[in-house]
């Protein structure tokens, strides 16, 4: 590749490069702006009189002292008591995930060792299953779990999460166990085996980093989904995003959007970390369901 | 694998798919069909000397709870929820219909309505976003796989954000910026000249910001699968091309993106699916005045203080059917795929 670079006329390296920055820029700049001014006042922020006080810090020095202010932090997490959201999302993404894998990995397994017709049918099924938007499911379990008194709970949701990202679990597990040669567990089975005895011992110490990759992405539905949790949870009960979206409806009449702005920012924190640590199976994950088609 | 075998390891999972994916779409297809009870009145005779009695119209909340108690799904009206105005607006479309002086005036007295206009933004959504990720995340992807091995990582790093995010933070923290108080917002009043242009008073900049989010959002995702396409790309046949005197860009067109294609038509089938359902954005900027989506009309019916249960069924239906047929031709090709192989 070095070679058919140095081949490259000037003009389209530089278009190349100046591409490439602005892309750059639009990915990752609003998340540094949105951070940087978490720190400042809403009069900065969102400034009417003049868009640099946004750098400069004006009001927030008139205010505190310092052209930096934790207030909107304080606000949303000791006043606002967001903690207890957070606390609350952490539960939810990992019974989710444990759920998710326990049940996906098995079905997964039996849907790529299994040769009849209806393994074809049962992955169409997902597929269609996947392409559901969640909200329409959601309009379906309200009244029957109002009737039965189970709404607004954590299980409730952590169930509906599970079932909701079943399908692509499955998916994504079964197009894994595939590339697990059959010979290994065939010939568990011809050493007297069971077929489940075979998946205890044999399967399950390969399988990790497929399964790793795919609870990343049971963790990121989980953690991302907004249309089930911000119908099925309770006021007491919520979790970051329909928070920060609840937020929105009662801080702007305040003029406190600060708590929202700070709490954005802390929910976006462990998703940079996840993908600071995580990329490669982040891409591995994503284009491993492309290439099998 | 035998048939017991294959039944003891799929059973969670498939309970799991039918209680909470299958069964709740029964669900939405019978509240679709039920609407809430009217309360009962009684005929109330309140008669006092001199005056003389006066028979009053009242809600008997007693009978009225019990029979909400008794049947909780409602009482049975067809189809009516579908054609009513919220939503198909069959009357409403039928006199528009005959009295529409043109075309362009049929359109305009059909957006007004609310289920044709939510219907208008979800499809121009899907099929504006749809082209242009696929289009943004090739030429990222070509461009980054030309970068210097060490640029790449750090390009993909900065990439992934957008995608992983989520959606709703994502669209407040462009929201913030293209409010009219924040850096894009006043940066587009300075190069329009206008100081009172605002996302809040203007439809076009509503749908333009949305459009921008989702382009933002998905690209990356084309990206990476592109990215990883490009990779396997056969060397030869590039080497080829260039012996032959095919100049950069018919190398791209006539080797590169044929050699990409199953995974063009991988990231479009993902990408309807998942655009036909946002509403996200709309929540995010809060945008329902100017641009709403299928997804937002269900959001909103079951997020009021009354949750119109039957009203957010129906729509949910129409929304199943729309997936459906986007979903079709997908189908029909596994479909012949799969008797291909057997």
């Amino acid at each position: 590749m070095a070679g058919a670079a140095q081949r490259r006329p000037l003009g389209l390296r530089v278009t190349i490069y100046a591409f490439a920055l602005a892309w750059l820029v639009a990915a990752a700049f609003p998340f540094i702006w949105t951070a940087w001014g978490s720190f400042k006042v809403e009069l900065d922020f969102f400034s009417i009189a003049d868009w640099t006080y946004a750098l400069t810090g004006e009001r927030t020095t008139a205010e505190y002292g310092r052209p930096f202010t934790g207030a909107g932090y304080h606000g949303s997490w000791v006043q606002q008591e967001f903690w207890r959201n957070v606390i609350n999302t952490f539960i939810i993404c990992f019974c989710v995930v444990l759920t998710s894998l326990t049940i996906g990995t098995l079905g997964g397994y039996a849907l790529s060792r299994s040769g009849y017709r209806y393994t074809f049918w049962l992955l169409i099924a997902a597929l269609i299953f996947r392409a559901m938007p969640p909200l329409t499911l959601v309009a379906g379990y309200m009244l029957p779990f109002f009737e039965w008194n189970v709404w607004g709970i954590l299980p409730t949701t952590i169930i509906v999460l599970v079932a909701i990202n079943q399908p692509f679990t499955l998916w994504m597990l079964h197009s894994f166990f595939q590339s697990i040669p059959k010979e290994l567990d065939e010939s568990a089975k011809v050493d007297g085996c069971t077929q489940f005895q075979a998946f205890r011992f044999v399967i399950i110490p390969v399988m990790w980093p497929g399964v790793i990759t795919t609870g990343l992405f049971s963790f990121l539905l989980a953690y991302n989904d907004f249309a089930v949790t911000s119908m099925l949870l309770s006021e007491n009960n919520r979790t970051m995003v329909p928070e920060i979206a609840a937020y929105l409806g009662t801080t702007y009449t305040e003029g406190n959007v600060m708590f929202a702005v700070a709490a954005a920012v802390s929910a976006i924190i462990p998703l940079f970390i996840l993908v600071l640590f995580f990329q490669r199976q982040i891409v591995s994950g994503l284009t491993a369901g492309a290439v099998k088609g | 694998m035998k048939h017991a075998t294959f039944f003891w390891f799929f059973l969670p999972t498939g309970l799991a798919m039918l209680f909470f994916i299958g069964f709740s779409m029964v669900s939405v297809l019978t509240q679709s069909i039920f609407a809430p009870h009217e309360a009962v009145l009684k005929e109330v005779e309140t008669c006092t000397p001199l005056v003389g009695c006066t028979t009053e119209t009242t809600v008997d909340h007693a009978a009225t709870a019990e029979k909400r108690a008794a049947q909780p799904l409602g009482r049975f009206v067809g189809l009516d929820i579908y054609f009513d105005r919220g939503h198909l607006a069959v009357q409403e479309v039928a006199e528009i219909w005959a009295t529409a002086s043109g075309g362009g005036d049929f359109w305009d007295r059909l957006y007004n309505l609310p289920f044709y206009r939510a219907m208008a933004f979800t499809l121009v959504f899907t099929f504006v976003v749809t082209p242009f990720v696929i289009l943004l995340g090739l030429m990222i992807a070509l461009a980054v796989n030309a970068l210097h091995a060490r640029l790449r990582g750090l390009m993909i790093f900065f990439s992934l954000l957008p995608f992983v995010v989520t959606p709703l933070i994502g669209g407040l923290v462009l929201f913030w910026m293209f409010d009219s108080r924040g850096i894009l917002g006043s940066a587009l009043q300075y190069l329009a000249g206008d100081p009172d242009l605002s996302l809040k008073a203007s439809t076009s900049l509503m749908w333009i910001s949305i459009i921008i989010w989702g382009i933002w959002h998905a690209a990356p995702f084309a990206f990476v699968i592109f990215y990883a396409g490009l990779q396997t790309l056969p060397q030869d046949q590039i080497e080829a091309a260039r012996i032959d005197g095919a100049s950069r860009w018919q190398q791209v067109r006539y080797v590169v993106v044929p050699h990409l294609m199953p995974l063009v038509t991988f990231v479009a089938l993902i990408q309807l699916m998942d655009n036909f359902r946002v509403f996200e954005p709309v929540v995010a900027f809060n945008a329902s005045a100017h641009a709403n989506t299928l997804s937002w009309f269900i959001y909103n019916d079951l997020s009021g203080e009354t949750r119109q249960l039957s009203s957010a069924s129906a729509t949910s239906v129409m929304t199943i059917i729309g997936v459906a047929i986007l979903l079709a031709p997908v189908l029909v090709r596994s479909w012949r795929d799969f008797k291909g192989k057997v």
